[in-house]
């Protein structure tokens, strides 16, 4: 800390006011987001109504009662059970279309930093548009495109690469892949996009003029450098992924495509065992806590760099 | 900085080697690199402007070209979005949502952000932590979250409207928080302080000093609210109470794939046409704030590394 910061921040009334002005919008954060993630841990160790079939959440951590989590890990460790298909499923779908958005990402990203110029603007505009555009709305598009009589059929057929129309919309992996691509896509472009346009070009001309090739100063110098802005487009895009139900209920609508966030859906809205789907929700933090842990400590040091 | 030529070798190279160049080379023409991103740019805005296209069809068709009308929008007496009274609501229930949601969110996040950034002690840390927490958190956990407190411990919020306003103020706050953070620590602390020499209070030094300045951070967070309210899905659908409550993603979702004419395209249209309008002019208001302020270089480049920063 240094003694402006001190001086500043560091009076013992100077921080109660800074406390105070922080305080709303922390009251609001315990409120809103902290204390339900206790309920839900509530209704996942609380019972179900005999009668009306409604939860009732266990307030008491002693008299948690644990048959809902043994529902959960029963269908997720004895093989073939029901739960294990669809974790197993949306782990392969969320890295496949994580790293073929990466794969499609860094180029673009690459491009618009490094060589923009004059059409830097132009060009951002055309990565920042998908966020004003709801995904709801560019997922509707592909539903257009992608049915029976649609555009994709019409086109391969044309090619010659179909002979007669393929029905992509029925529980298709390739159609939800596409979707959750198309979907996520954006964010990790600009992710790499902030983090390239950086990078400071004399590091590049060093490589060049110590005698490294073109490809070997990527390689050597831009690839290691962008590891970190990698990392956090991963994490931003696969995080969401793996809470997703409706490009899969959108592009498919069928249990052959069912993600975890299709089976959460199911028994938090529609079902009668609130409980499990709480209890889902549960294992599913866990299993993202490494990610999210990650992210946020990446985060706190890159703010502290920053001068924080 | 000096432009450096990529040394001519002379030698004719293969194909790939010279495609790995212009992949490569920072300084020669990225041919591929050019031809990528214009197919990504392709591939990513023309199904939305077939989408557009097919709103102003004549006929039923969501997948074929079918001459130009306004039936999905005016015309068609029961099913347009002006006569179906759920498209209609849906388009209102989003707009009322996103205004509350920027008018409620700002305020609390530029207090949050100065708190925050200022205020040392063993609890800034923490809520920091909870605040981030809040944007890696999947929505259908949050969403789930919500849902369950509303339902069983704070039952006197009403699932609907009061709920997802709520919800939408608790997802959108920690991008409040990045934009002005970020403008703040850019700012430094040397302002707040020569006013507090020149004998202001704390709270005339903020309101005085530190306001005016972050109003170009203040504008933009409210552009980014916006747009991601409008944007919600999960946590707008979880918190619904029915059909009146539906927002426009929430009634694609269920008319998406069962009750499908162009009028939902039409509906998709329309809330893109207005979320362009009010970010445009919120845009051109943040461009002239920031002019006034004396920031120069390209406001799209700055805001989009605005953007950037707070998913990363």
């Amino acid at each position: 800390m240094s003694d402006r910061d001190r001086r500043v921040g560091g009076k013992q009334s100077g921080n109660a006011f800074w406390a105070g002005l922080a305080l709303p919008g922390v009251a609001w954060l315990y409120l809103f987001f902290l204390l339900p993630f206790y309920v839900i841990l509530c209704v996942a160790f609380g019972t179900v109504d005999p009668i009306f079939q409604t939860p009732a959440p266990e307030w008491n951590p002693l008299q948690w009662n644990t048959s809902a989590f043994e529902f959960v890990f029963e269908g997720l460790f004895s093989s073939g059970a029901a739960f294990q298909t669809v974790f197993l499923r949306t782990l392969v779908y969320v890295v496949v279309a994580t790293a073929l958005s990466l794969l499609i990402a860094y180029p673009v990203a690459y491009y618009v930093a490094r060589y923009g110029g004059r059409w830097k603007t132009l060009l951002l505009l055309g990565l920042i548009a998908p966020f004003f555009i709801s995904y709801l709305m560019r997922m509707l598009a592909w539903i257009n495109l992608l049915q029976d009589d649609g555009w994709v059929n019409d086109v391969l057929i044309w090619v010659g690469i179909l002979d007669a129309p393929r029905n992509w919309l029925d529980g298709r992996a390739s159609s939800v892949i596409l979707g959750l691509v198309y979907g996520y896509i954006p964010f990790m472009i600009l992710a790499l996009y902030a983090f390239l346009d950086r990078i400071d070009r004399s590091l590049l001309e060093a490589a060049r003029d110590l005698g490294a090739s073109p490809f070997q100063a990527f390689r050597l110098v831009t690839l290691p450098l962008s590891m970190p802005a990698i990392l956090a487009g991963v994490v931003i895009i696969a995080l969401p992924m793996f809470g997703d139900y409706y490009t899969p209920d959108l592009l498919s609508q069928s249990p052959s495509t069912s993600m975890v966030g299709n089976q959460i859906n199911l028994y938090i809205r529609g079902g009668q065992q609130i409980p499990v789907g709480a209890a889902l929700v549960v294992v599913l933090m866990m299993f993202l806590a490494v990610l999210m842990g990650y992210y946020i400590v990446s985060t706190a040091r890159a703010q502290r760099r920053l001068g924080a | 900085m000096t432009i450096v030529e990529a040394p001519v070798t002379g030698t004719r190279r293969r194909t790939l080697g010279r495609a790995r160049d212009w992949w490569a080379n920072p300084w020669g023409k990225p041919r591929f690199l050019v031809l990528f991103t214009v197919l990504y740019l392709i591939w990513s805005i023309v199904p939305i402007l077939i989408a557009i296209r097919f709103s102003f069809n004549e006929g039923r068709s969501r997948s074929t070209a079918q001459g130009w009308s306004l039936r999905w929008y005016l015309d068609d007496p029961d099913l347009s979005v002006r006569h179906d009274p759920d498209l209609r609501s849906a388009l209102f229930q989003s707009l009322r949502l996103a205004a509350i949601a920027v008018l409620v969110t700002v305020p609390l996040g530029v207090a949050l952000a100065i708190g925050l950034t200022r205020w040392r002690g063993r609890g800034a840390g923490t809520s920091r932590a909870v605040s981030l927490a809040t944007l890696v958190t999947p929505e259908i956990v949050m969403g789930t979250a919500l849902l369950l407190v509303f339902i069983h411990l704070l039952t006197f919020i009403q699932l609907g409207t009061m709920a997802q306003a709520i919800g939408h103020i608790t997802f959108s706050l920690v991008f409040v928080l990045i934009i002005v953070r970020g403008r703040l620590l850019a700012i430094g602390p040397h302002y707040e302080e020569a006013a507090r020499d020149l004998g202001a209070s704390a709270l005339q030094a903020v309101r005085l000093a530190l306001l005016p300045m972050l109003v170009p951070a203040i504008v933009a967070s409210g552009i980014v609210v916006f747009a991601i309210s409008m944007d919600d899905f999960v946590i707008t659908q979880f918190l619904s109470s029915g059909t009146n409550t539906d927002t426009v993603p929430v009634r694609i979702y269920s008319q998406g794939r069962t009750a499908p004419t162009p009028a939902l395209n039409a509906l998709a249209a329309l809330t893109l046409a207005i979320t362009i309008v009010i970010a445009a002019l919120a845009f051109l208001l943040w461009k002239a704030v920031r002019a006034a302020r004396g920031q120069t270089g390209s406001a799209v480049q700055e805001f989009a590394a605005l953007d950037a920063d707070t998913i990363r």
